[in-house]
């Protein structure tokens, strides 16, 4: 809501427009209220060496095609001089005219400056060039009636003043009117508040326009009210320019008295032209599906069972309820008498009629946020009293209708306050008796004695129902910044939990590793899924932004991928990257069957670089599982690829990426990759490591080389290995693999060093002859031969 | 024969001293050792020859001389030694020389998502302030993301996050009750519902809006919320938990204040400002007291139980703490951008 600080003065003295310090006082105050100023802005600032002249003669030039030679008396009685490129003016026209030194709002110094050897000794100015709006279509034209010579603000009866841009919350519809906002203002700041008292009286014969409301859930009121001796015509000057601060383009008398109102009063209003009103009466009821109307906006539009409309007493539609009026119940010229329409429409139909036809109005955002049931006949006579300034003759006619329906918010309600309650919440002090200074000057009429309260709630205010409404008021004008502060006494100790400090260690080891996080769009383009080799059932989004953002990953595979690919079209070749996020399978649950997953992708690395991955966080986390060649998941590469499995559960997979899924994905590089439930790696916590004593006697080395098929795994002969060696084996490692003639074709020859050690006695020969034997035989069985 | 037995023991000692700084090696002192303090040196042979002295005294000046030589060898031996081992190791020191910016290699260590930096640092302020870290899933129910907070079906200000939908329907429900959660606030009706109080909660944690990304807006982002609900939590335990963050966080420089503003699922609401030493105001979450029906909603009776939550955008502090202009340029896993941090 833009507010004219000089309007707003009508209802109260709040602050001068040319005093910044008092201006910056009140922006100060509207934020403490609640009513945050987004922006402060000075208009009506004028320019300094512009004054009025009058057009004496335009001389065209024989080689100047786009200026002319202007003449002008600026009251000095002397004909001055200047070039124009604008031909809107004509002889005798006042115009404003920018004075040699003239400091102009662009910046820009007028100078003596000639065209073809001719001085210019000036500008003339079009709106735009003195910062009065956009128009800069041609010069400006100065009412005629100005005189010469004098500054043109003065002139124009131009006034420095303040617009502030006030961000009106939900919970306060009064604030989208002046009114409002003067209101908590005033209350807040101590001051007088003046609202419009309008001294008009009902005077005319009764002359009654029938109202039948028809669906009586979307429009709960609806009053009508008959004004005679109305003359069409522009509205008075200062109307007119509080209407164009405000944006709104001054059309006539009534048209802008009816906008002036609903921006004072936040009431919106239609006036209708009774001589050409259907049966002189209204009819509100839903539209027929299909029905038409041509808005006020010249457009047409089709309407459903679910829009209101405004219907003449013989049923055609003339309004949109509460949005917007027909093109053709417009007051014309020749109107004379106007029915005047101010209504009340629920709030959840407006919102569905404004969200279904994207029709939006001043009205309409005004209803949708709640507008004062009651505040009508004050605004009716309002209404009346602003037409008369232009309009002496007008009378408002008794009779007027007001029908009413049981949807309609009652005139009176009221709820207890509790003073415990306030304070408990509040963490203040107060008195009971403190409640009154604060509520009533808000509307909020405080009654009764003692602890417990009774608060008639204002009727602008139907966002308050109940108590906690009237604490926020309290706490408002009380002052947020008053308090104070305290730290709750807590008994609870604060902490991550096992499963987010693991998380934090996959991190740590990830990073330790060199790989860094990434965290790729979570959406994904149909057919994605498919392209990386994965399952294509997956949860979309209804509503999405692109097409190309509508699928639910259940996997993070194909973000990562993409990262990759976008680094190597940037030559960052050999990124390692891993993600913790999460993935939302579908499901038939109350909710998707929504996990937290990991996932390692190395750039340039071969499946190996993944199972160096892999350990490491199986160590860290104390979480191991068989690496199993058997089962290759899907879009993995078949012959470098396992699957992680933790008991009988698949844990995740190691390996490589499929080279087709690498190419659908526009990747060069291989990429090794790792893939966790992190579910279950976090969730697993292992109890603490056991102490083992470390051994004071000699260790002795044993090195064995066996050859074996390469269809044995390695990790197999390891654990025959282990199992044969017995409890003297204290550390097993692989230190070569052999292919080549010497083992022979399917074959491999894998050589192990042994460090065996006995915690309570140096070993002999005989012990390690005896691991020796053990190693052997388990080998033996496996198909693994001991090369000598 | 004493005068002469004197001056060979000085002789012999002369020719060993000379020897000894004649040695060029360590193996050479050892030689030397043997040679000259052995029981077949020199002045060990000197030594047996002083039985054949007959006066006492004279036995006992030689004997004297013969053993002041013998530890001048011994001494000059050990300076020789140490000397050479000096000089040895300086050789082997100086011949192992490395120009150190010579050997230049690209830091191997992985850079964290700046979202998880920043998440991380914020967990730890509010760990340390006696909170724990709740989490809930990303895709919620239409009740937890906006019934249970205070926003029925129809109610107004649902419009304002613009949601996204997503088409799963639940056993028995209807179709467009499943929503990517547009804020971390389901999570406080999840903790409500399962924990007794009292509750000392943050909820980190990625939420969803139908907006098109630009400089200052993601579709996808992230949040931290945090909820206290206890015995006699008042407004002013709300502005005293602000304060403590933002010195705790942002520096002992920083200050912050409540203004009213309007949020469906607390009440009196407010919006919290961070207040640089520099004086300049920067917006920064929305807070306010729990609304008793969201309360209600979580089980809890509100003339009971009281409490505040507070909530405010991950990406913008990390955005902030390293002027980075554009928020896209945090998701696009650019290395070269991820390396940065």
């Amino acid at each position: 809501m833009k507010i004219l600080l000089s309007w707003l003065n009508d209802y109260g003295d709040f602050a001068d427009p040319t005093d910044d310090a008092a201006v910056a006082r009140l922006a100060d105050a509207l934020t403490s209220l609640g009513l945050e100023v987004d922006a402060v802005e000075t208009i009506g600032d004028t320019v300094g060496g512009v004054i009025t002249a009058r057009v004496l003669e335009l001389v065209e030039h024989a080689d100047a095609a786009n200026v002319q030679r202007v003449y002008v008396d600026a009251g000095g009685g002397e004909r001055l001089h200047v070039w124009c490129g604008a031909d809107n003016i004509a002889v005798d026209d006042i115009v404003p005219l920018a004075t040699i030194g003239t400091e102009m709002p662009n910046g820009m110094t007028i100078e003596r400056r000639g065209i073809l050897g001719i001085d210019s000794e000036g500008m003339l100015c079009s709106p735009r060039e003195l910062g009065l709006g956009d128009d800069h279509s041609g010069i400006m034209i100065l009412p005629a009636e100005v005189p010469v010579g004098v500054p043109y603000g003065a002139a124009l009866g131009l006034a420095p003043d303040v617009m502030i841009d006030v961000d009106v919350t939900r919970n306060r519809p009064d604030c989208w009117g002046y009114v409002g906002i003067a209101r908590d203002l005033a209350a807040n700041l101590g001051t007088e508040f003046r609202p419009p008292r309008p001294q008009v009286g009902i005077e005319g014969e009764p002359m009654t326009t029938p109202v039948e409301i028809i669906d009586g859930d979307r429009c709960a009121r609806f009053t009508s009210t008959v004004m005679s001796g109305v003359e069409v015509k522009p509205a008075a000057d200062w109307m007119a320019r509080r209407l164009t601060a405000a944006g709104m383009r001054p059309i006539n008398n009534v048209v802008d008295v009816s906008n002036y109102v609903m921006l004072e009063l936040n009431q919106p209003n239609h006036a209708y032209d009774l001589d050409t009103l259907g049966g002189g009466g209204f009819r509100v009821r839903l539209a027929a599906t299909g029905e038409a109307l041509i808005t006020l906006d010249g457009e047409r539009r089709t309407f459903t069972a679910a829009d209101l409309l405004i219907c003449d007493a013989n049923d055609v539609p003339i309004g949109v309820g509460g949005v917007m009026g027909g093109l053709d119940s417009e007051i014309s010229d020749a109107t004379t008498t106007v029915a005047l329409e101010m209504a009340w429409f629920s709030i959840v139909g407006i919102g569905q009629t404004v969200t279904r036809t994207n029709l939006r109005s001043e009205a309409s955002a005004r209803f949708e946020r709640g507008v004062d049931p009651h505040g009508m006949p004050n605004a009716i006579l309002r209404f009346a009293e602003l037409l008369r300034e232009t309009c002496p003759d007008l009378v408002v006619h008794a009779g007027g209708a007001d029908e009413r329906t049981p949807h309609l918010p009652p005139a009176e309600r009221s709820v207890d306050v509790r003073i415990d309650a306030v304070n408990r919440l509040l963490g203040t002090d107060l008195t009971a008796d403190a409640l009154p200074a604060m509520l009533d000057p808000i509307g909020y009429t405080v009654s009764g004695t003692g602890d417990v309260r009774t608060v008639a709630l204002p009727s602008w205010r139907l966002d308050s129902t109940e108590e906690v409404d009237v604490i926020e008021e309290v706490a408002r004008h009380y002052g947020y910044g008053r308090l104070g502060t305290t730290v709750p006494k807590s008994v609870v100790h604060g902490g991550l939990t096992i499963r987010q400090q693991r998380r934090r260690l996959v991190r740590d080891v990830l990073l330790g590793l060199g790989v860094s996080e990434a965290m790729p769009n979570p959406f994904l383009a149909p057919g994605t899924l498919a392209k990386a080799g994965l399952a294509v059932d997956a949860i979309t989004i209804s509503n999405p932004l692109v097409t190309e953002e509508s699928v639910l990953r259940t996997s993070l595979r194909p973000g990562l991928l993409q990262a990759i690919a976008y680094n190597e079209s940037h030559r960052s070749t050999g990124v390692r990257l891993f993600e913790v996020g999460h993935v939302y399978p579908p499901s038939d649950g109350e909710l998707p069957a929504e996990y937290e997953a990991l996932t390692v992708v190395l750039a340039g690395e071969e499946a190996p670089a993944a199972v160096a991955v892999w350990r490491e966080l199986s160590t860290a986390l104390g979480v191991g599982a068989r690496i199993d060649q058997e089962r290759v998941p899907a879009g993995l590469h078949a012959t470098r690829s396992a699957t992680l499995q933790a008991g009988k559960q698949p844990l995740g997979a190691v390996g490589e990426v499929a080279p087709d899924v690498l190419a659908a994905f526009g990747v060069d590089e291989r990429v090794a990759i790792v893939e966790v439930d992190l579910d279950q790696l976090l969730e697993r916590e292992p109890k603490p490591a056991q102490w083992r004593p470390t051994s004071r006697h000699p260790s002795s080395d044993l090195d064995l080389a066996f050859a074996l098929p390469t269809t044995i795994p390695a990790e197999r002969l390891d654990r025959a290995i282990r199992q044969g060696a017995g409890p003297l084996l204290v550390d097993l490692a692989l230190f070569d693999v052999y292919r080549g003639d010497r083992v022979g074709a399917d074959r491999r020859s894998l050589a192990y060093r042994l460090r065996l050690q006995a915690t309570d006695r140096s070993l002999t020969d005989a012990d390690v002859a005896d691991v020796r034997r053990g190693v052997e035989a388990a080998a033996t069985k496996l198909g693994a031969e001991l090369r000598s | 024969m004493i005068p002469d037995i004197i001056s060979a023991i000085r002789a012999a000692e002369q020719t060993a001293l000379d020897d000894i700084s004649g040695a060029t090696t360590l193996d050479d002192v050892v030689a030397l050792r043997t040679r000259l303090s052995g029981k077949k040196g020199e002045l060990a042979g000197l030594k047996k020859r002083l039985g054949s002295i007959e006066s006492i005294d004279d036995k006992k000046a030689a004997g004297q001389a013969v053993n002041e030589a013998m530890a001048a060898v011994d001494t000059a031996l050990d300076a020789r030694r140490a000397e050479l081992h000096a000089h040895a190791l300086a050789e082997r020191v100086e011949a192992e020389r490395i120009d150190l910016t010579e050997y230049v290699r690209p830091s191997s260590r992985g850079h964290a998502h700046l979202v998880t930096q920043a998440w991380e640092r914020l967990e730890d302020v509010f760990v340390g302030m006696g909170f724990r870290v709740a989490e809930g899933p990303e895709v919620e129910t239409d009740w937890h993301n906006f019934e249970a907070l205070n926003m029925p079906i129809g109610h107004p200000a649902r419009g304002e996050w613009d949601t996204l939908f997503v088409d799963h329907v639940p056993p028995g429900g209807q179709p467009g009750t499943t929503v990517l959660r547009t804020h971390t606030s389901p999570v406080q009706i999840r903790t409500m519902l399962d924990e007794e109080p009292p509750i000392y909660i943050i909820a980190p944690g990625r939420v969803f809006r139908r907006d098109t990304p630009d400089a200052t807006h993601m579709p996808v982002f992230h949040q931290i919320e945090g909820l206290v609900i206890d015995r006699g939590i008042t407004m002013a335990d709300l502005a005293g938990t602000i304060e403590v963050f933002t010195q705790a966080y942002f520096g002992p420089g920083f200050h912050s204040r409540l203004r009213p503003s309007y949020f469906p699922f607390t009440e009196p609401s407010a919006e919290f400002d961070i207040q640089r030493p520099n004086g300049e105001w920067i917006e920064l979450g929305g807070s306010g007291m729990v609304h008793p029906n969201v309360l209600r909603a979580g089980g809890l009776d509100p003339e009971v139980w009281s409490g505040f939550a507070f909530g405010f955008g991950i990406d913008r502090m990390a955005k902030e703490r390293h002027g980075i202009e554009d928020l896209r340029e945090m998701y696009a896993d650019d290395i070269r951008f991820i390396e940065q941090f």
